[in-house]
């Protein structure tokens, strides 16, 4: 087991050595370069990654230029997960016929991929990767929406959320469909390690991710990653929404070790209305209308009803 | 350490147990696998060999065809050899990962038993899938018996890995024909057989830790361009010389010589047959048969289908005077492939040649001696007429009305 790196405080993590370069194609204020940079500074050991097609995929390695300094690589939109557990296959195999380059060294196997990677086109690929027990972590950067090809509804886009295959219209206040679970889908894979996380909580971040990479075995991270293209708020802004989706508790922070034991790892001092939330985005912009509020209730009610379950399951330890 | 199996020189062997033991003499480091009939038995003799102490490398048994040559795409960036075997409806699946194994240059070795692909749904041997390969960039070698599958799989490790080359292969067999069917194989010593591919070496190996790299890039209009062709250039250009290098070198090995284009008795035929897979031996009997009668007759089998060796094809058959292709898949909206390809590979020849297309045994219909000596009998007289006397596309062994067309 390498040894955990420890972490003091922001101003030395933020200025910890870079694997992900600030030189990439992503938006002012997009939130998949925040986490890329909190998961790979949360390790000094060896990483070799993967990406599935998405926003961070096109926009980190345009040729001629990479904005990574570890191994990488790329295939299609469903099988990241995949191509990263065929190379922790290979340093097996290698490892075992004495043929490492660098035997003494143990690279960390990581795979991002956005929500429609992750929820829906490589659902299988994850699920065959976890089932089988490959060492490694998958981390979806979840903005909840397609937003590199522009804005199309996902099994992440909650319910009433404007999408360019949902749109709100006169008839229609949008997304139909509650967001998927993943985590508990994840969970019951069985995993040594899942968590939510959230860019915004820095240190529970670090702390559940350095978990993960301790964990023997495959580790899902789902990450909250506001979009400002596609949720529609301002670039400055990414930090203050992610807080507001943890403090309104839209998006608990919690984990789930060896699929039963269940802990919520923040508890908001002040819990905020559900409506805040929503009301500083764009795309909830049409449900502050007297037609469609009934739908912020639904909202809240939904996210009480998530924490209670949520704190029961952490009492019931089950 | 894996241990090594004491095999006798000829062992009765199918050509799904011949690519078996191929992969596991190259000493392959990761196979990542889905069975599909009739390839399956290719990935249950590799488990076998795992359980039993014959494979020190890595074996995955993943959730689908298209995960499986992901999987191979993942360890082969990794810096290893690596290989996988499939068919037909699976074959389909992993159609997108194909185009990135070669356009990402990674020397992945893909063993395809070659079946129909359905609607409707048919297990049985034809080329369909094989086909559908064809523009994915890979190199294709043809086996038709299964020493070839089992010579092949080395020559093709040999090809694929070589550093100027960089590209994946996949080593055809026919479906039951070839797979299912058992036959004396000579075989090399687990030694020789890892001699003759040696050691791997990585190149951009993502395993390197010193020296990071990023596989599978985005390139738009300003360099997609330049990557494909390059891509195409090292198919056309740096692998045939390596095949017939690798060629050579087996030659040399084992006294097993394999050439681009196989021909018999081709030298002085007027009318030949072009054709893959375990057809060519079936025309080779029919051409010593019709030879005897006196007719001047020989096959083509295509042993590289791709690169498409258009220029030794144009070679041998320059002095033909009439021609069939014989396409084990349905072109569907076209002449079938093999006649495109061979009127391609003539057109800016001499050759006065008549050429004609039979489409044959899909879904594992049977191609007899007797189909054959009608072929030969419809060529005689397309020689005599020096034009088509027959429709340009015809089918063989279809029942009811013929359907034949042009």
């Amino acid at each position: 087991m390498s040894e955990i790196k420890k972490i003091k405080n922001l101003k030395e993590f933020s200025t910890s050595s870079d694997r992900f370069e600030g030189a990439n194609l992503l938006c002012p204020g997009c939130a998949h370069s925040i986490i890329v940079r909190e998961v790979l500074n949360a390790t000094n050991d060896d990483l070799i990654l993967a990406a599935s097609t998405g926003c961070l995929e096109v926009c980190t390695a345009v040729y001629p230029y990479t904005s990574w300094d570890a191994s990488w690589i790329h295939i299609g939109f469903e099988n990241g997960s995949t191509a990263v557990a065929g190379a922790e296959a290979m340093y097996k195999a290698l490892k075992n016929k004495g043929r490492l380059k660098q035997p003494d060294r143990k690279p960390k196997f990581v795979a991002f991929g956005g929500d429609g990677a992750t929820y829906d086109i490589g659902f299988q690929w994850i699920s065959g990767c976890f089932e089988r027990g490959h060492d490694m972590m998958y981390v979806c950067l979840d903005n909840e929406v397609y937003a590199n090809t522009g804005g199309q509804r996902s099994s992440s886009t909650p319910i009433g959320s404007s999408t360019t295959t949902a749109p709100a219209g006169r008839t229609s206040y949008g997304e139909k469909k509650n967001k998927k679970d993943m985590l508990a889908i994840m969970a019951a894979h069985g995993a040594p390690y899942v968590a939510q996380v959230s860019p915004s909580k820095w240190k529970d971040m670090v702390a559940k991710i350095q978990k993960g990479f301790a964990a023997e075995g495959p580790v899902f991270i789902n990450a909250i990653s506001p979009c400002t293209t596609e949720w529609k708020f301002a670039p400055e802004d990414t930090i203050a929404i992610t807080d507001l989706a943890t403090d309104s508790l839209v998006f608990p922070l919690y984990e789930i070790i060896d699929g039963t034991e269940l802990n919520i790892t923040y508890r908001p001092k002040n819990i905020i209305p559900v409506r805040d939330y929503l009301g500083a985005q764009g795309r909830f912009k049409h449900l502050f209308t007297k037609q469609y509020e009934y739908l912020i209730d639904e909202w809240q009610t939904r996210v009480d009803a998530k924490w209670e379950q949520l704190q029961r399951r952490e009492e019931a330890r089950v | 350490m894996a241990d090594t199996m004491e095999l006798r020189d000829i062992e009765v062997w199918d050509g799904n147990m011949a690519a078996s033991q191929a992969l596991r003499q190259v000493q392959v480091d990761v196979v990542a696998a889905y069975p599909i009939t009739p390839s399956t038995p290719i990935v249950e003799n590799y488990g076998n060999f795992t359980a039993n102490g014959y494979v020190d490398g890595e074996f995955v048994m993943v959730e689908s065809e298209h995960a499986a040559m992901s999987g191979c795409i993942g360890a082969s960036a990794a810096g290893g050899r690596v290989a996988t075997a499939t068919s037909s409806q699976g074959f389909a699946l992993m159609v997108e990962t194909l185009y990135s194994a070669s356009g990402m240059r990674l020397p992945i070795i893909l063993n395809v038993v070659n079946r129909a692909i359905g609607a409707p749904l048919n297990v049985n041997g034809d080329h369909s899938d094989m086909y559908l390969g064809r523009d994915s960039g890979w190199i294709q070698f043809d086996a038709y018996c299964p020493q070839d599958a089992y010579d092949l799989n080395f020559i093709a490790f040999k090809v694929a890995e070589d550093h100027d080359v960089r590209l994946p292969a996949m080593v055809h067999q026919d479906g039951f024909m070839t797979s299912h069917t058992a036959q004396g194989v000579k075989t090399m010593t687990d030694e020789e057989g890892f001699a003759f591919v040696g050691e791997f070496q990585p190149m951009n190996d993502m395993l390197d830790l010193d020296h990071p790299v990023t596989h599978g890039v985005q390139t738009e209009e300003d360099w997609h361009f330049e990557h494909k062709a390059r891509q195409q250039h090292a198919l056309m250009t740096a692998a045939l010389p390596k095949i017939q290098e690798a060629f050579d070198a087996f030659e040399k090995y084992t006294g097993r010589k394999y050439n681009l284009v196989e021909t018999h008795m081709v030298d002085d035929a007027e009318m030949v047959v072009v054709c893959m897979g375990t057809s060519v031996e079936t025309a080779m009997e029919v051409v010593d048969e019709l030879r005897a009668k006196g007719m001047k007759v020989g096959v083509v089998g295509i042993r590289v289908f791709r690169p498409w060796p258009l220029e030794q094809l144009a070679e041998v058959l320059k002095n033909v005077k009439a021609i069939a292709a014989l396409d084990r898949s349905s072109p569907h909206g076209t002449v079938g492939m093999l006649y495109n390809e061979i009127a391609g590979s003539l057109f800016n020849t001499d050759t006065k040649a008549v050429l004609t297309n039979y489409i044959y045994g899909l879904g594992g219909r049977d191609l007899t001696k007797v189909h054959l000596v009608g072929i030969f009998n419809d060529l005689k007289a397309n020689m005599d007429a020096g034009k088509p006397t027959t429709a340009l596309q015809q089918y063989i062994g279809l029942r009811g009305p013929k359907l034949s067309f042009f």
